[in-house]
This record gives C-alpha cells, structure tokens and sequence, in this order.
C-alpha cells in the first residue's frame, strides 16, 4: 500500500471505529473530552506507524491498545493523583496483563453499552441543540470540525468552539457516563431523537453541493438512527424515527426539480423514489409497531409517510388513514403545521368542504400568519368548490409569503388559472 | 455512498451445498456488525446457476437459456449493499469478512449527483444558495 493509501485506510477504519474507542475510553477516564483526545492521539499514532509497517490485521484492537496505554500513562503522570486514579490505573494495567484477548472479549459485550451512554451524554439536554449536533456528529459519526463546520454552513472556529465548550459544560455539570433508567429514559431518549432528526432535516431540506453535501447529512442521520435502533431495540420511537428518515430519504431524489426548485410531495415523480429505502422504513415501521401501536410523534409522522409511499400514484393515497393519524398526532404533538396538514388530508377523504371547515379555525393562528402554505392550501380547497375570486386571492396572497421564487411562480400560475375560470380537476 | 459488494460463485456454491455451521455462525456474526453500524442497506445469497436462467439479446431476438452456466468464478453467488462515507470504509469492512479463499468485488453505486448538470457558469451553485436562504427564512 502506498502511504497516501494507507493514510487514507487509516482514516476509514478510524471512521468505523471511533465511536467505540471514545465509548470505551470514556468509562475507563470519566472524562468525555479527555477520551476524545486519547482516541485521537491514537489516530496520530496509526497515521505514524501503518505506513511503516503495514496496516495491522485488527485494526480496531489496535487502536483500542494504543488508546488505552496512554490512557494508563496520563492517569498515572497526573500532578494531583488522587487515590481512586491510581488504583483504577493499577486495575487497567492488571486487566492488561489478564491478556488482551479477554479483556477484550468482556469488553465486547460493554462496548454496546458504552456506546449507549456516549450517545446518552452527547445529547444531554443541559447543552444547547446545537451543541448536542456538534458533539455528537464529532463523538459518534467522527466527523472532524471542518465537515461539521461545511454541513452547517457556520465557520469551523464556531463549531470548533461549541465542542470545547459543550465538553467543558459535561465536566462541570459532572454529567455521568451513565444511560438513564425509567421514566427519565423517555425524556433523555427524545432529546436524542431530536438530535439525529435535526441532522437529518439540515440535509433533507436542500439540494446538491459540495465535498460533505447535504444529502450526506441524510445518511449520516440515518446511520445514526439505524445505530441506535440496534442499541435500543425495544424504544418503538427509535424505530419510528428510523421509519421516518428512510422514507423521507427515499424521496430525495425526487424532492428537487431540474432547476434546483422544490417539489411538492404530490406532485413528485414517484419512479425516482427509492424502493429500497421505502422497503426499509417499511420494515422498520412494522418493528415499531410490533412493539406498540404509532403513539410517539415519530412512529406516527413514520406511518403518515409510510401511506404516502405505499401509493404508487397520487390518487392511490389512503387519505382516511393519513386523516386518523394526523389526527392522533395532534393530540400526541399539538401544533398548527400538523393541523394544517391534517386539513388537507380530510379535504381528500371527505371532501373540500371538510377540509375548508378545519382549515378556518387556523386562520387566526399567530404563528401560521406568514406561513404561505396556509393561504395556499385555503386557495386550492376553494378553488375545488369553484369558489375561484376567493381561490386567486388565496393564492395571490400565499404567493406574497412564499420564500423561494419557483414556490411563488407556482403560486402565481395557480391564481392565474382562477382568474381564468379554470376550477382544477 | 453506496457500494455493492459482490461475491463470486465456485464449485461449493454452485454445488447447491450449504455452506457448513461455522461459516454460516461467521458471516452471521459479520452481517449483524453491518447492521449494528447502520451500514448494511440489503444483503443476499443467490440460488446456484442451475436454477438459474439467462436471456439473450440480439436485435428483436431473445433467446432463454437454462442454466448451469461454466466458469463458476464469472457467476455472482450473492451479494451486499452498504452505505458508507467512501471506498476506502467499504473496503475495511469487507476485510473483516470471513472469507477464506476467494475474490469478493466492491463496485461503486451511481447516484443521482453523478448525473447531475455540470455548472461551469456557477449557476446551479447559486440557485442552490438562493434555495438554501430561502428554506431557513421559511423556517424562521
């Protein structure tokens, strides 16, 4: 292997492993931060050492290896070593000499926990949303500060910054390396879901780009979710949110129109979408509900997608389901945005009259008065009852609210046809 | 990105014999850390060539061809689909495989962004920029 390989092979089996050598470091050191830096000093090491003399046959143990003689020299070159340092050093270097291979294979059934209380404390909720994005992407996807920085299109020094101080927040608080137990799991468990959903909507909502692009961000959420429902397979909302992503994603490539302009799931070309990932978040949706029937926000928003993606076309669309299901999901996940879409699904199962009478009462809404597709769903319930002065200016005025030029030429197109007379089919 | 890895057939395989228990507890063993990474997307075995058939296309012309086919090593036995950051992760897993005498393929998915336009002018690029601004106002 020529060393720009074998440079490059270090960083891919770094890449898998990671997150177990931050996982396990963690437990021996107590010290997230100080874990990061071990593993990363490991990393260093290999980037020396592989291309003189070869990449080694278990990688992964070696790093472990290196990571965990450094780990004994730091707790031992410590200034102040307090008592229970020196002896947990004493009991590293004795499980050491127990032979590696054992040590190593009690620690394979730890490291699944380990992970899990990485995970745990990367998302604790003491640390800012973004700050739980930053160090999880960095602790758990090992991505480096630059990739992190890219995705998020926010300065590296920034991201740079969040870590440090998320780090340091962890310490001081004396966050444990622990995963929470009872009813404390749920509410720690969707801080965590929140995380991975939010890296997954960064890359879900653009298009396109560059070295790390936003589709990428997708499948790094994905991969996420996928890790943590083998961590936790008896969480139904893991599983849920898993079913989300994989179906969400399995419109990505249909999402985006020729000139880089969204297009609306109804109206998207469903050859392009993926069988194989729809397959997935089929499955993983049937996982969820083998556990319980949807009641999280996760499985439930999984089961809406599922019945977009089983429809081979459009008018295929069992609307009454997605109608009962928005239905639980406002009361699961209150929110106007949900309400919204529940009208539309009535409008379709029931009618435009029914849809139009749900969609009234959120006419007041605060927060939906400058959301465009408030007016615009208005507009195409009236325009289907032939109420078409009321449909254009719907939609005249939805168009005044859209944010994206080809949204508001679409809009525009639509109370055009109004105008016309024309009532859609 | 997306990798297909795919495994040759030979003499065992195409013999229609299952593979013996340890190997089979070993390539289980290998599947589940595919799946515990979140890096397995499908993964299958193939029934031998013998039940295996071929289309011939010439012109309008289609000729069925039963199997088994010879050049046992030309034939797919089975295969996976994993999703990883780049070629160099993928080969690092299959090394963990439990092969023990064999050549196993890694070929490279296309996916959408290999077709897409290029953008000499930086048009796309902006138009990209332009969508971006206007999903975060939206979400403001």
């Amino acid at each position: 292997m020529t060393p720009p390989e074998t440079q490059r092979a270090v960083h891919a089996v770094f890449r898998i492993e990671s997150a177990r050598l931050v996982a396990c470091l963690t437990r021996m050191v107590r010290d997230v931060g100080l874990a990061e830096e071990l593993a990363h000093d490991a990393l260093v090491a290999a980037l020396e050492e592989w291309p003189r003399s070869g990449v080694p046959e278990r990688p992964g143990a070696w790093l472990m290896a290196t990571a965990k003689h450094r780990a004994i020299d730091l707790l031992r070159r410590r200034e102040r070593l307090e008592r229970k340092r020196e002896e947990l050093a004493r009991e590293l270097e004795a499980k050491e000499e127990a032979g590696a291979e054992a040590a190593e294979r009690a620690a394979d059934e730890e490291v699944g926990d380990d992970l899990l209380r990485l995970v745990f404390v990367a998302c604790h909720p003491i640390l800012s949303p973004e700050a739980r994005v930053a160090l999880t992407l960095r602790l758990l996807g090992g991505l480096s500060t630059a990739e992190i920085a890219r995705a998020f299109l926010v300065p590296e020094a920034t991201v740079a910054q969040r870590i440090v101080r998320a780090k340091r927040t962890l310490a001081e608080e004396g966050v444990p390396f622990e995963v929470p137990r009872g009813p404390e799991l749920e509410a720690r468990l969707s801080s965590v879901l929140e995380v991975i959903y939010l890296v997954f909507n960064e890359g879900y909502a653009a298009t396109a780009g560059d070295d790390w692009t936003r589709p990428e961000l997708c499948e790094e959420a994905l991969r996420l979710g996928r890790v943590l429902a083998e961590l936790l397979p008896g969480e139904p909302e893991v599983h849920g949110l898993v079913a989300l992503m994989e179906i969400q994603a399995s419109r990505l490539r249909a999402r985006v129109g020729p000139g880089g302009e969204p297009v609306l799931l109804l109206a998207q070309d469903r050859s392009r979408w993926d069988p194989l990932l729809i397959q997935r978040g089929l499955e993983a949706l049937a996982r969820a509900e083998a556990l319980s029937p949807p009641a999280g926000s996760y499985s439930l928003q999984a089961a809406i997608a599922a019945c977009h993606a089983r429809a081979r076309a459009p008018e295929e669309t069992d609307w009454a389901r997605i109608a009962a299901l928005y239905d639980a999901l406002g009361s699961v996940a209150p929110s106007p945005v949900v309400d919204l879409n529940r009208a539309v699904a009535v409008g379709m199962a029931s009618g435009p009259a029914a849809g139009l009478a749900l969609v009234e009462a959120l006419r007041a809404e605060p927060s939906l008065a400058s959301y465009h597709l408030l007016p615009s769903v208005r507009g195409d319930l009236l325009a289907k009852l032939g109420r078409l002065s009321e449909a254009r200016e719907e939609f005249e005025r939805a168009a005044s609210l859209a944010g994206n030029a080809r949204e508001r030429d679409l809009l525009l197109a639509r109370a055009g046809a109004c105008a016309r007379g024309a009532k859609p089919s | 990105m997306r990798f297909m890895v795919i495994v040759k057939a030979d003499e065992k395989s195409e013999s229609g014999a299952l593979p013996d228990g340890k190997i089979l507890a070993e390539m289980g063993k290998f599947n589940e850390e595919l799946v515990k990474a979140g890096v397995m997307l499908a993964g299958e075995g193939l029934h031998p060539s013998s039940k295996g058939v071929r289309v011939r296309f010439s012109g309008k012309k289609r000729t069925v061809i039963d199997g088994p086919f010879t050049e046992a090593k030309e034939l797919v036995a089975g295969f996976w689909l994993w999703q990883v950051k780049s070629r160099e992760e993928a080969i690092e897993w299959l090394k963990r495989a439990p092969f023990d005498e064999t050549e196993v393929e890694i070929r490279q998915v296309f996916e959408a962004a290999d077709f897409a336009q290029s953008d000499p002018s930086g048009e796309f690029r902006k138009r990209d920029q332009q969508l971006r601004e206007a999903v975060e106002a939206r979400r403001r």
